[in-house]
Order: C-alpha cells, then sequence, then structure tokens
C-alpha cells in the first residue's frame, strides 16, 4: 500500500513540480510583494501593509476597469457560448458545402488575436472601413465605433466573440456526434419536435461540454486582451479598459509592481471563486456518463 | 587525470582555439517603424564588427519601446543589464529615478564633449539631458509634419504647392476640401490628427505653436492647464465640433495614412516615419509641411535615444561609447537616415554629399530637419509613462465630448502634480 502511494506521487511529481514552481510560488510571491511598496533606484521596497489595496479603493480607474470587466464578461460569456452552439447545430448536418462552411466558422480561431484584431480595425475604420461602407449603402451616417467612449467596449467584444466562438463551435460538434442515431430515430417515430429533441435529450446530453465550454468562456473573458492593446489601448479616456490590460499598463509600462501585484491578486481571487463556483453549482445539473 | 581535469583542460583548448574577443557588448533597439530599420541596424553592428575586430556586438532586437524598456528594467533587476540600448527619448527620467542608466560625459574626452555631444541638434538634447549631464545619444529621432494631397488641392481651387501656413489657414483651407455627397455624408474631410493611443504627442505639437510647453527641464512640474495647452486642445476639439473639418472621434494612427490615400482626408498629421511609406503609396502627387501653428511654427520631438546602462564595467562602457560615435558619425547616419526615413540628429550629417543628393531628389526629406529649429521636447518627466497616461485619457475625454477642455486638463494638471510633487 505504501509502495503504492510512493509511486503515485512519483508520476505526479514532474506536473506537480511545473505546477508549483509556475502557478502556485509566483501566485503567493504576488501574495507577498502587494504588501510592500515598489522598489525604485535609490529606495527599496518597504513593508507598506495594505497600504496599496487602499489605493486600489480610491482609484477611480481601477472601478472603472472592474465595471467595464463585468460588462465584458457579461456579454461575450453567454454570446460566444450561445453562438457556437447555434453555429455547432448549424453545420452538425449532412449538405454541399458543409465542409467549408466548417472550415469558416473555425478560421477565426487559427488567426493569432493580434492579426484578427488589426482586421477588425479596418472593419470599423471610419470613412472607408467594411462597417462604414455598409452603412452608406443603406444611407446610415457613419460611425466611429471604436473612436467613441460609448460604443469602444462593445466594439472591442464583439471581436472577442467572432475569435471565441469557432472554437468552442469545434466542441459542441464533436459532442453532438457523440449522441446515439437511436435516439433520434426513437424521437422521430413517437413524434417529438425537433425543439422538445433539443430541450430534453440534446441539451442535457451536451451539458458537461457547456461546462467546460463555459468555464473557458468566463477564462477568456479576463484572459483575452491582446486586441484590447492593438484597437483601443483601453481608452478613449478608459471606456474599453479592462482588469488585465490595467494590471499589464500598472506594471509593465507604469513600473509600479506593487500596485500591479495587489491588482493582480483580485484577478486571482475573481477567477478563483468564479472557476470553483461554476464547477460545484453546475456539477448538479451534469451528466456525465 | 580525472575526468574534472580531463574536462577542464579540453575547455582551455577550446577557449584558446576560438579568437578571443576583448570585448563582448549587448545592444537591445526597438524598431516602431516597418521592417527595413531592424536590417540596417544589423547592417550597421556587422560593418562595426568589421572595421573593429576585437569588440563583438550583440544587437538584439526587443520588440516596440515600450517592450525595450521593459526588457532593459526586467534585465537590470535580473543583474544582468545589457551595456547598451536604444529606448523612448522620454523615459529618460525614468532610466534616471531607477538609477539605471550612466551619462555619457564621464566617459567621453573634453574635446568630444565639445565636438560630438555639442554638434546634435539642440531640438533633440532637450530630452536627452538633465542635471547638466547626458544621459540619451539622439538617433532613432522623429517628428510630424503635415501632408497634403495635391490633386484634392486642386479639385478645391487651391494653389497645391501650397500648404497651410497657420491654424487659420488649414481650418480655412479644410472647409474647402470637406467634401459632401447629396446626402450631406463627408466623402472627404479637410483634415485628420489621429489622436488614438498618445494624443499628447501631437496636442503638444499645437501647444508649441500656441507658444507653450509641456513640462520643466527639470522633468518635475507639467504645464497641462496653462493658457496655450487649454487653447491647443480646444482648436482640436473645434475641428469636428464646430469647423466640420474632421471626422469626430477618436482617430487611429494606423489607418491614418490608408485615409489619406483613399482620399478620406485631404491633408493629415502624422510623423516622419511614414514619409517613405506616403512616398511610396500615395496615389496622388503629395506635398510635405510644417505643423501650422496658432500663433507660430511648433512641433514635438519624438523617437528613440542610445542609453548606456549602469552594471557594467567602464571597458565595455567605452567601447560602447565608440560604437554609439561611430553610429552617429555623418556617413552612418546619413545612410540610417536614408533607409529608415529617421531625422538625421546633426547638422553635420546633413553636409555630406549623400544626404544632399538626397534631399536634391526628395526635398520633402527636409522639411523635418527644418522643422526642428520649432520643436520642443515631447512630454519628459519622473514618472513618465504614469503621467502621459493621465494627459492622454484627458484628452480623449474632451475629444470625445466627454469633458470640456478646460475641465479635462485641470483634473490632469491636479493629477499630474500628485505624482510629481514627490520630485520636486
Amino acid at each position: 500500500m505504501r509502495r503504492a502511494w510512493g509511486q503515485a506521487w512519483l508520476f505526479i511529481l514532474p506536473a506537480f513540480v511545473f505546477l508549483l514552481a509556475f502557478t502556485h510560488i509566483p501566485v503567493v510571491q504576488t501574495l507577498i510583494d502587494s504588501f510592500w511598496s515598489t522598489a525604485k533606484g535609490r529606495r527599496p521596497a518597504r513593508f507598506v501593509g495594505l497600504e496599496n489595496y487602499a489605493h486600489m479603493m480610491a482609484d477611480p480607474i481601477f472601478a472603472k476597469a472592474m465595471i467595464n470587466s463585468a460588462i465584458y464578461g457579461a456579454i461575450t460569456i453567454p454570446a460566444s457560448v450561445g453562438l457556437s452552439l447555434v453555429m455547432a447545430l448549424f453545420v452538425h448536418r449532412r449538405f454541399r458545402g458543409v465542409g467549408l462552411m466548417r472550415v469558416a466558422f473555425f478560421t477565426p480561431t487559427v488567426l493569432p488575436l493580434i492579426a484578427v484584431a488589426n482586421i477588425w480595425l479596418f472593419f470599423y475604420a471610419p470613412g472607408f472601413g467594411l462597417i462604414a461602407q455598409l452603412r452608406d449603402l443603406v444611407g446610415l451616417a457613419p460611425v466611429n465605433l471604436v473612436g467613441q467612449p460609448a460604443t469602444a467596449l462593445y466594439a472591442v467584444a464583439a471581436v472577442t466573440v467572432w475569435k471565441e466562438a469557432g472554437f468552442f463551435m469545434i466542441f459542441y460538434l464533436a459532442a453532438l456526434q457523440t449522441i446515439p442515431e437511436p435516439l433520434r430515430e426513437a424521437a422521430a417515430i413517437e413524434g417529438c419536435r425537433p425543439w422538445t429533441f433539443f430541450r430534453r435529450v440534446t441539451w442535457p446530453l451536451i451539458m458537461p461540454t457547456t461546462l467546460f465550454v463555459s468555464v473557458n468562456a468566463v477564462i477568456g473573458a479576463f484572459r483575452l486582451v491582446d486586441h484590447v492593446y492593438v484597437m483601443t489601448r483601453g481608452g478613449p479616456d478608459n471606456a474599453s479598459q479592462l482588469l488585465l490590460y490595467y494590471i499589464y499598463e500598472v506594471g509593465f509600462r507604469f513600473w509600479d509592481t506593487a500596485y500591479a501585484s495587489a491588482l493582480t491578486m483580485v484577478l486571482v481571487a475573481i477567477l478563483t471563486v468564479v472557476g470553483i463556483g461554476q464547477f460545484f453549482a453546475a456539477d448538479r445539473k451534469v451528466h456525465y456518463k | 587525470m580525472t575526468l574534472r581535469q580531463h574536462f577542464l583542460a579540453t575547455a582551455a583548448l577550446f577557449a584558446l582555439a576560438t579568437p578571443a574577443f576583448a570585448i563582448d557588448l549587448e545592444f537591445y533597439f526597438p524598431v516602431a517603424v516597418g521592417g527595413k530599420a531592424a536590417e540596417t541596424v544589423q547592417a550597421l553592428t556587422d560593418n562595426y564588427m568589421k572595421a573593429h575586430p576585437d569588440v563583438k556586438i550583440s544587437a538584439i532586437y526587443t520588440g516596440s519601446y515600450v517592450d525595450t524598456t521593459a526588457k532593459a528594467i526586467t534585465a537590470a533587476r535580473g543583474g544582468n543589464p545589457p551595456e547598451l540600448i536604444i529606448a523612448g527619448a522620454a523615459d529618460m527620467f525614468a532610466f534616471i529615478d531607477e538609477e539605471l542608466v550612466v551619462a555619457f560625459d564621464d566617459l567621453v574626452s573634453e574635446a568630444d564633449k565639445a565636438a560630438w555631444l555639442g554638434g546634435f541638434f539642440p531640438a533633440f538634447m532637450a530630452n536627452s539631458q538633465a542635471d547638466g549631464k547626458t544621459w540619451g545619444i539622439p538617433f532613432q529621432r522623429s517628428t510630424p509634419v503635415l501632408y497634403w494631397n495635391k490633386d484634392a488641392f486642386k479639385a478645391a481651387g487651391l494653389d497645391p504647392e501650397k500648404g497651410p501656413a497657420n491654424w487659420a489657414e488649414m481650418v480655412e483651407m479644410g472647409k474647402k476640401l470637406t467634401v459632401k455627397d447629396a446626402g450631406g455624408a463627408v466623402k472627404q474631410y479637410g483634415v485628420q490628427i489621429p489622436s488614438s493611443g498618445f494624443p499628447s504627442w501631437l496636442w503638444s505639437g499645437i501647444v508649441a505653436g500656441a507658444g507653450g510647453k509641456m513640462a520643466n527641464a527639470a522633468g518635475n512640474e507639467t504645464y497641462f492647464n496653462s493658457p496655450e495647452a487649454i487653447a491647443a486642445l480646444e482648436a482640436i476639439v473645434a475641428l469636428s465640433k464646430t469647423d466640420g473639418v474632421m471626422a469626430p472621434g477618436i482617430l487611429e494612427w494606423g489607418s491614418t495614412p490608408k485615409a489619406f490615400f483613399e482620399g478620406q482626408a485631404a491633408m493629415i498629421w502624422t510623423t516622419t516615419g511614414n514619409l517613405t511609406n506616403v512616398r511610396t503609396n500615395a496615389p496622388f502627387p503629395f506635398g510635405v509641411g510644417f505643423l501650422p501653428g496658432l500663433k507660430q511654427n511648433g512641433a514635438p520631438t519624438g523617437g528613440g535615444n542610445f542609453y548606456l546602462m549602469k552594471g557594467n564595467n567602464e571597458a565595455e562602457l567605452k567601447a560602447a561609447v565608440d560604437f554609439v560615435k561611430w553610429a552617429t558619425s555623418p556617413e552612418q547616419a546619413a545612410n540610417w537616415t536614408i533607409a529608415t526615413g529617421y531625422v538625421a540628429p546633426r547638422a553635420d550629417v546633413w553636409e555630406t554629399p549623400v544626404m544632399k543628393d538626397y534631399v536634391a531628389g526628395f526635398p520633402q526629406a527636409a522639411v523635418a530637419r527644418d522643422q526642428l529649429q520649432y520643436a520642443i521636447a515631447e512630454l519628459t518627466v519622473f514618472e513618465g509613462p504614469k503621467v502621459t497616461q493621465i494627459i492622454n485619457s484627458a484628452l480623449e475625454a474632451a475629444i470625445t465630448g466627454q469633458k470640456s477642455p478646460k475641465e479635462a486638463l485641470d483634473a490632469a494638471q491636479a493629477d499630474a502634480d500628485a505624482i510629481l510633487k514627490a520630485y520636486r
């Protein structure tokens, strides 16, 4: 028995070491750093207790970033998951050109986010961009979607949905393929309507995938900021400022690493709570085979 | 002979067999425009090493200006700083504050102090020197200019050979150049002043044109809500709000040249770094002129300087200085300017035959140089990135109509004061 334990530890050791070195120790170190001031040339770091956190509470840009992150998550998570399911149902059939369709839906996922952001910048470009030209066709006035505070955040969120939906579609498509054909035939014989079949059979059976995809969508909502860097840099006037982008700015542009550590702890706390909550809450509704 | 001795002996043999470089230098450089700059830097170091076989320089491309500063600071904190970097001139006080750089003065002879350090354009030295010392050597430097579409000028009944001489003229011409279709939608705007990301750069040009300044030379006080600064911001806001000659909202830097090529904007403000781009891609003849000012000519400088990093021994730093001197010598700097479009930082570079030929064939290239006498330093203060972000957000708030120019700038000045107080 003891030997079995020893072997088990040996097996997980490599993964454990890497996880410890690159995830857990840095998190603990960041937590410690967040209680110290930033070292500057002639002034070494000193212990400041909760000062960084107090500063955070009084920081209007932090408040703005939190509100924006909440809105951004509330849009991109359901929209990308919903859209991916619709796309998967659409191409989970046999018709001419289905392969091409699947490729088209999946392409955004393959492109690097930086490239995607640059493509969208030209979609949004006032005057000659794709959206400006479409609006011009139907006689609408041109708008500068990324250049005005009222729409900048939504313009950025749209890119995330476009980018993420294709990726999630692949998981849904795989899940749909595993639903046994006899179920469909039986339902057809019983005279079950497609919507009832989806609600009663398909949806419960793909629930594990939905859990997986939505966990990924939540992580993505906090993690994907490359396009913010390219498209708006958090502007205009912090209108599209997101928490992670703000951490980058504070840490690597302002070089206030102590405050960035405190901000990072907030992000870690949010992701931990959301991640654990999602697994516990959703687990009850998920049927694994 | 034990295994260990054997190993050591072999290692010693190898060390003798390979030609020993007396000095190894690491050199970080950013590329902010196009891809050609990277090749040119590589060629520059290769040529230097050919002439100086005792020095080995590893030129390391480190991304954008921000990335380069980040990598240099990280390397220094890790105890392994490169000897030489090119980084933003505006980062000078950040480097001084972090005690990361060494001044050039102590490493050059008295004769060089006068002849070499004294030979750079004063506009570029404004944010290369502080506390009576030279911290940066101008190299990859630029300044914004106005480009105009000669065909559009002709179509509007304007003299295609003459750009606007001042702000009022730009607005007046802009009105003639703004073309609307039957439905009232604008087909072509008179002017485009890009404002995404770092609106403070071009704004500081307008502030200079109003007779104002961004900050004091000590880098611990900003003048964001001076009358000149407020007038400058009011002038930008008016362009789209009341004059109707510029598209509303934040305008993208990256797509500004494209808007020019597509005929969406008849005049644009952008960096001289785009000169080669416009020259190759504009489907119409174009003119290049000084930034039109509210009261006088004015422009900011921008771009990067050479810095020497602390934590290296004197022999290495002297070797690095020698390379910098060579790279900024007339012949080398002329090649650099022609290949990249950056403004040659010394008057003697413009006197070389290569440069004279270049300017004769492409007179627009000299506009940036001639404008330098009116230029001020871009915002260069302690806690530079943070203070710059404050003013950028304030400008964005005013340009998008969230706040009035005075309101936005008063708040920005208060925020900047709170940060810079510690440095007075």
